[in-house]
């Protein structure tokens, strides 16, 4: 594969009163794994059943029930891990944090905190000016949702949907290496880019699918690199948790928001303290959830209803044997193979649907202006009727056709798009309208011949001033192409009026 | 036939083949031996309509020449198995009112089996007790009494229902559950046999967790062959929990031979407690001359690190047991304390969790939480398991050198008053469990065989201590102890 090589982006400042400030910021992204039934239940993962229809007795953590591992969890966790390129535990083991909440049923979550399945492992992100940060992942580690408590059904009493109870996360914990609200958006995109590619989450932030606590904390420019060097965080400025972010907009918002208080805070002669605040999007300020005092004392220990998870170094490597292609290999080859340009190929690489697309239409056919036509004609009208790649009334084999017409010539790049838009509302076979409708563009020379001769002996004026200034000769390569209904090919018919303008 | 109730389960089983007698005779007799045995308080939820069906059923079986191993046998089941449709308290008030939508995999592996269900045995709170005082339902009573005195005694605990509804004659049989002696403590109590097996052999679904990784299920019978038969039909692999064995269950009742010429004995001299009772001591060396007699060779073994095991249990159960129980919360149900206006949900947690749970089972949470707590994890839970560890690598070291089986004597004392450690310091009813929480730690099968009778003429108990998952070899030890002790005594029908 070919390596994708970007320059590290600038970091980003904000000026305070007194300096200016770096932001260092590091993040715990909750996605869900698709997956039919729960991590240890055989209950449904279905969003949007009536409330409390996905239960299983131990998902209610009835009396005496016993959680038993779903391994294609696991199997989506290990998948996961190798698509961040990490390292992947053969042993692993779940642990319970613990804490009273009416939708957490058993009294306590079971994850994995002292031995996750997936350790470190790096995510290129890409900021689209021809910058890329490296993300350094610390752990991926597989845990239980919780359930969802309803507090404004009625004035007296609280409710509580278990069906998202046992549901599994994964939770990928990325070092402190994002550096600015930008990147951070861009970071979660790549991570659901990833996510999706390999049909691990399917990144839905709106359904709470993929959800992030954003660690955010100011150093001085010269720190960072120090911590860098070190590893070492207290060359770092004391960070703030902002929980359940899942609006990427809101995550850019946010830190922008925390950084400015803690700069005011640190500037003003205090101490930023370490808590958990939560982001008011209406007000456009972060406010203190809890203080460190306050912080719960999860009481984790070794959960002892589940033997360490031991996995085998043939399945996880049969899994990867099994990987389609990442976003970034994907890049890299269309980059390479089609000449594309790194945008076009960010573009088209967005999705796996978009990539797949573009391939059946690029394959065998001039790559650049297959590359031209899906994202300008096709992604364009697409996106003026909401519809996605997967919805479009054009197919690969209908698009390549259109493609095949202009570079034998057989129509020009107008024609084309009038073309396309008849494939696009009413559907057919491309070089069959173009015969049909007699759209087929003229390269017959004695014709066109013909018709400039017309405009010629018709406009001696205009011959005059165009030998004088040779600029003018596209007039009657326009008045030729209006004669022509527009069919002429436009190369010849320019080749002809210089002739016989004697340019 | 008369007193059918007071058959074993072998004889019971044998005599149903011959058609001397027929399940639906055993099973009245036994429960008009529970009505009329209410001063015990051995039976917490009686189920005579349950018990009566299953019966029948089973009678047709054995007709039809289909009986399973306990076809027809008539047993008590432990409250803290869930039964499906049946009251399952675990003896604690927030479990009010539940009955599960589900049964046991143990109980109903027994009803496979063919057993018959008399009904729900008393126990103490979620098995936190050694003598049955913390149960909702009041405490258990030991149906045996000291020489000419009538003051009651404790059958043991946690599975003290199970322990004297056995002795009494009952059922013929009774399940129990074992997290640091809570079958081999009572069974001594009371003149019974109760083995629990290697950690892992029974499924622990459906039976209410204590300490999960020392909960195991195991029966209570008044032989060794009962101990061997029940056990067979108890234990097996169940996918539903992650920590169950997948080994084949051997036919047990087989193995009983009482031929032990040649296997050897350990006797671990840490087992010798500062101010044990001369009767102890003195039965602990009547069973070590048994087993010599038997054939089988005496060696002196250490196990170093037995001092510090009540105190590892002593965090590891109440750690465990803080989280498991943390789910009882009077939300989803159970008892749920009545709320005073404005109380939010903190005052429902803890007036609920405060009417809900005893002393004893609030202590052990607190304990729990503690040892659990950030600051104190390494100091006591992390210390504990290590120490679980080196407790762990004692026997392995001991069978590495050849030793089949070790004898200790199950409990510090015979059966003591009711009431008697109302007043004493927690610590002291922790110290009943000295000689069999080392057992769970290493999750080892270990059976109590009832040895002797002390001076008062209370019965005494004999520990065996066996190899991993060699349950079958451990009985048949048992066996030669029991056929050489030759205990027949019973209590007095004073109930």
């Amino acid at each position: 594969m070919l390596d994708l090589t970007y320059e590290t982006p600038k970091i980003k400042t904000i000026a305070g009163a007194k300096h200016d400030w770096e932001l260092v910021i590091g993040m715990e992204v909750h996605a869900q794994v698709s997956s039919n039934a729960k991590l240890f239940s055989g209950a449904s993962t279905r969003f949007g059943a009536e409330p409390n229809s996905n239960v299983a007795f131990v998902d209610a953590a009835m009396p005496g029930m016993l959680p038993v591992i779903n391994e294609y969890c696991v199997e989506q966790a290990v998948r996961t891990g190798l698509g961040l390129k990490a390292e992947i535990n053969l042993v692993s083991a779940f642990d319970r944090k613990n804490y009273f909440y009416p939708d957490l049923p058993q009294g306590y979550q079971i994850s994995q905190l002292y031995h996750p399945i997936v350790g470190e492992g790096e995510v290129l992100v890409e900021l689209g000016d021809g910058t890329a940060r490296k993300v350094r992942i610390e752990r991926i580690h597989m845990e239980q949702d919780a359930g969802k408590s309803i507090h404004d059904m009625d004035p007296n009493m609280s409710f509580v949907d278990l069906n998202r109870t046992g549901v599994c996360l994964m939770e990928i914990v990325s070092r402190p290496d994002i550096r600015g609200p930008e990147e951070a958006a861009a970071y979660i995109a790549k991570l659901r880019q990833i996510m999706r590619y390999l049909g691990t989450c399917d990144g839905n932030m709106q359904n709470g699918n993929l959800r992030a606590d954003v660690n955010v904390s100011i150093c001085l420019p010269g720190a960072y690199e120090k911590y860098m060097e070190t590893q070492d965080f207290s060359h770092l400025g004391t960070r703030c948790e902002i929980k359940n972010m899942n609006s990427m907009r809101f995550i850019q918002q946010a830190i922008e928001v925390e950084a400015r208080r803690q700069i005011a805070i640190v500037e003003g002669g205090g101490e930023v303290e370490q808590e958990t605040r939560l982001y008011d999007p209406d007000k456009g300020e972060t406010r203190s959830m809890r203080s460190k005092e306050e912080a719960h004392d999860y009481r984790y220990f070794p959960d002892p209803d589940l033997m360490p998870l031991e996995i085998e170094q043939a399945w996880v490597d049969d899994i990867a044997k099994a990987l389609p292609e990442l976003p970034d290999e994907k890049k890299a080859r269309f980059i390479s193979d089609f000449g594309l340009s790194d945008y076009d190929a960010s573009v088209l690489t967005a999705d796996v649907e978009s990539a797949g697309y573009f391939e059946a239409v690029a394959e065998g056919r001039d790559g650049k202006l297959a590359a031209n036509w899906v994202i300008n004609e096709l992604f364009g009208r697409l996106k003026k009727e909401d519809h996605d790649i997967t919805e479009s009334p054009v197919s690969p084999a209908q698009l390549g056709g259109i493609i095949e017409l202009i570079t034998k010539g057989d129509i020009s790049g107008k024609i084309a798009k009038d073309l396309f838009e008849i494939v696009y509302t009413e559907g057919g076979e491309p070089s069959e309208i173009v015969e049909k409708r007699g759209m087929k563009q003229v390269t017959d020379t004695g014709a066109i011949e013909t018709a400039v001769d017309e405009v010629i002996a018709a406009n001696p004026a205009q011959v005059e001033k165009a030998k004088a200034n040779p600029k003018l000769a596209g007039w009657f390569v326009g008045q030729v192409m209006k004669a022509t209904g527009g069919k002429a090919n436009p190369k010849a018919v320019n080749q002809i009026v210089a002739a016989k303008l004697g340019l | 036939m008369s007193d059918l109730n007071k058959l074993t389960l072998a004889e019971a089983r044998d005599a149903l083949r011959k058609g001397d007698t027929t399940s639906v005779e055993l099973t009245e007799s036994c429960l008009a031996a529970i009505d009329a045995a209410d001063a015990l308080n051995a039976f917490v939820h009686k189920t005579p309509d349950i018990a009566l069906e299953r019966a029948a059923a089973a009678d047709t079986r054995i007709k039809s020449g289909d009986a399973p191993s306990m076809c027809g046998l008539p047993i008590g089941i432990k409250d803290l198995f869930c039964t499906k449709g049946v009251p399952s308290q675990a003896a604690s008030r927030i479990l009010e009112g539940f009955k599960p939508e589900y049964e046991s995999t143990v109980s109903q592996k027994l009803a496979d089996a063919g057993a018959v269900m008399l009904g729900k045995l008393n126990m103490d709170e979620f098995a936190m007790g050694s003598s049955n005082e913390t149960s909702v339902y009041g405490n258990a009573v030991n149906p045996w009494r000291r020489g000419n005195d009538d003051a009651p005694l404790t059958p043991g605990g946690s599975s003290g229902g199970s322990a004297a509804a056995v002795a009494a004659d009952l059922c013929l049989a009774a399940t129990g559950t074992d997290t640091g002696g809570s079958i081999r403590q009572p069974a001594a109590f009371t003149g019974t046999v109760g083995i629990k097996p290697t950690y892992g052999r029974c499924s622990r679904w459906g039976i209410v967790a204590f300490a999960s990784s020392l909960d195991q299920a195991g029966p209570m019978t008044k032989s060794v062959r009962d101990a061997a038969i029940m056990l067979e039909a108890m234990m097996g692999h169940d996918p539903k929990d992650s920590t169950s064995a997948e080994l084949a269950v051997p036919d047990f009742e087989a193995m009983l031979t009482g031929d032990i010429r040649g296997k050897k004995i350990g006797i671990p001299r840490e087992y010798h407690m500062e101010g044990m009772p001369a009767e102890i001591d003195a039965l602990w060396a009547e069973g070590r001359k048994m087993l010599a007699d038997a054939g089988a060779e005496i060696v002196d073994i250490s196990l170093p690190h037995t001092k510090y095991a009540l105190p590892a249990y002593y965090v590891i159960a109440p750690a465990e047991a803080s989280s498991n129980l943390a789910r009882y919360d009077g939300v989803r149900y159970g008892h749920r304390a009545t709320l005073a206006q404005g109380d939010g949900i903190t005052e429902m947690y803890e007036k609920t969790r405060a009417e809900g749970f005893g002393h004893e089972v609030q202590r052990r949470v607190m304990v729990g939480t503690y040892v659990l707590s950030a600051g104190f994890y390494d100091a006591y839970y992390n210390r504990a398991r290590r120490v679980r560890t080196l407790i762990k690598r004692d026997f392995e070291t001991v069978f590495a050198q050849g030793v089949d089986a070790i004898l200790t004597p199950a409990t510090p004392s015979a059966a003591f008053g009711l009431g008697e450690m109302t007043d004493a310091d927690p610590v002291q009813m922790y110290l009943n469990d000295v000689f069999t929480v080392t057992v769970n730690l290493a999750g080892l099968p270990g059976i109590s065989v009832p040895a002797g009778v002390d001076a008062q003429g209370l019965p005494l108990g004999l520990q065996l201590i066996g190899r991993p998952w060699e349950e079958g070899d451990l009985l048949n030890t048992a066996y030669a102890l029991e056929t050489a002790a030759g205990f027949v005594a019973k209590p007095g029908n004073w109930w």
